[in-house]
């Protein structure tokens, strides 16, 4: 995500989980840890990891400027025995419960077809392949 | 000080020719006048409304209802709580009457959004989500998606149970004449319909919507003065959950419904098995069971067992949304809090017609956003 490195030729870039001192890891991340109040000190970079499906669905009235039919899937990663859930889309077909890894994709959904401001927030990020 | 609603309307719901001005005024004027009370008593007008900027270009609606009202002076404040700004205009009207600050406080709640396409509909809805969500083209019946398909798989529930909500709402709907839809549908039709979000399709989910309801606040001691018979706030109370939904410990958990569900019940000083009547918020069907959970209604994972024994119909032990739900009444989003509550206020005073079942008290959840704010508020009969 732009919030996590990404550079400027968006060839190497984080797909970042961020922890308080006291363990706790949200995606994404927050003004204070919702958990404890402690200030988000470090980022975990989930990009290069396997994460697993936890549930999935296939949306066909998706708004103006998302791809028809979208599948959008929360996926779980453990990281050192904490877990960590994020939200995204599918490159393919998912079930619940298979491995899937993280794909960087540099323009999610069109950022001047929606209400949102297209400067308020990047417009890149990860969407999820199934691991073979 | 105990606070009472002294009287209660809504338009029609459904696809209608007049715009948001006209529509607040029109459930303002017939809750006036069902009191009734003159417009010269109200001290305090608060207007529940989502997005009339963003539906529509036209802001500042709760001046223009005072003034095309004639309500001036008044205090007007406009109360916007996505989805459940109309409950938030209840816990707001109550306030503002238990405080002594008004002595009659008229709530008006309305939405105008047919003149949408349902794409800009859902994308000003989906408005309300974090750019993480936002960026993928997260909507809310999605979200439902994902949590049903969650519920479904863990708790081993038929997809037909989901079905049988709509059907439900559906018959009730048939009942009530201000309804969006009047027409029953089979649990096959439901199944048949086109996927919207899968597991779920079409009949799960409720439509786009114009309307308006209002309520008229007072305390008690005022409202026996105008009435024999009256409803009372015993119970009110708000919460929130995460703003970004995936990051719920349970997904099939709304914490905003239980906390808020625990302060109303804890203000009123009863439970879940005291309760005769209930509206849910069932903008999904999956929120149906998620607020039966949430509140006490039934065990976690279990909803789905009491709607397919009959037991939230009409001659249920706990009649679930009797109006039709948002399902089939329709769902004016800053309307549907109110009208909610206009539902339990005429089944409470006798004044529900074919949808009439027996009750002294009820309770009306109002959910916004996919759980982030829950209002719940309980009437009982009083006078």
């Amino acid at each position: 995500m732009s919030d996590g490195g990404a550079d400027e030729r968006g060839t190497s870039t984080e797909l970042a989980a961020h922890r308080c001192p006291n363990g706790h890891l949200t995606y994404p991340d927050h003004a204070v840890c919702p958990e404890c109040g402690a200030e988000q000190t470090e980022t975990v970079d989930l990009s290069e990891r396997i994460g697993e499906v936890v549930t999935w669905t296939e949306s066909t009235a998706t708004p103006p400027g998302v791809r028809t039919p979208n599948i959008i899937t929360i996926v779980e990663f453990d990281v050192e025995g904490a877990s960590v859930r994020v939200i995204g889309g599918a490159t393919d077909d998912v079930e619940t419960g298979d491995p899937v890894r993280p794909v960087y994709v540099e323009q999610l959904r069109d950022p001047d077809a929606g209400i949102r401001h297209p400067d308020s927030h990047g417009w890149d990020g990860f969407r999820f392949e199934p691991v073979e | 000080m105990d606070v009472a609603i002294l009287g209660a309307s809504m338009t029609e719901f459904g696809e209608r020719d007049a715009w948001i001005r006209e529509l607040l005024v029109e459930a303002g004027e017939a809750c006036l006048a069902d009191a009734p009370v003159s417009r010269d008593a109200v001290e305090h007008l608060y207007v529940s409304n989502m997005a009339s900027g963003e539906f529509e270009g036209q802001t500042g609606v709760m001046n223009a209802l005072a003034h095309d009202m004639g309500l001036l002076p008044a205090y007007a404040e406009r109360v916007d709580q996505t989805s459940a700004s109309g409950g938030a205009g209840i816990y707001e009207a109550w306030q503002s009457v238990a405080s002594g600050a008004s002595e009659m406080t008229l709530l008006v709640g309305g939405e105008k959004m047919t003149h949408r396409t349902t794409a800009e509909s859902t994308d000003v809805i989906a408005s309300i989500t974090h750019p993480a969500e936002y960026v993928h083209g997260l909507t809310l019946p999605s979200f439902a998606g994902l949590t049903a398909r969650h519920y479904l798989e863990r708790f081993d529930a038929p997809r037909e149970s989901l079905a049988k909500v709509a059907v439900k709402n559906h018959e009730n709907g048939t009942r009530n004449p201000k309804a969006q839809f009047q027409k029953e549908i089979d649990v096959e039709t439901a199944l048949a319909s086109p996927i919207v979000a899968d597991p779920l399709r079409l009949y799960d989910f409720c439509p786009v919507t114009d309307g308006s309801a209002a309520l008229l606040f007072c305390p008690v001691e005022v409202a026996e003065e105008y009435a024999d018979e009256f409803v009372r706030v015993a119970g009110v109370d708000g919460a929130t959950d995460t703003h970004v939904v995936h990051e719920r410990e349970d997904p099939t958990v709304m914490g905003g419904v239980v906390e808020s569900g625990r302060g109303a019940f804890e203000m009123a000083d009863c439970g879940p098995e005291d309760v005769d009547v209930a509206e849910l918020h069932d903008m999904f069907t999956i929120l149906e069971f998620l607020q039966m959970e949430g509140l006490g209604f039934a065990e976690q994972g279990r909803a789905w067992q009491h709607v397919e024994e009959g037991r939230t119909a009409m001659d249920g032990d706990l009649p679930i949304n009797t109006s039709g739900g948002l399902k089939s009444k329709g769902h004016p989003l800053g309307a549907s809090g109110v009208a909610q509550a206009v539902e339990i206020y005429e089944q409470l005073l006798g004044e529900a017609g074919d949808r009439q079942v027996e009750a002294d008290r009820g309770l009306a959840c109002n959910v916004g956003g996919f759980g982030n704010c829950v209002i719940t508020t309980i009437l009982e009969v009083s006078g």
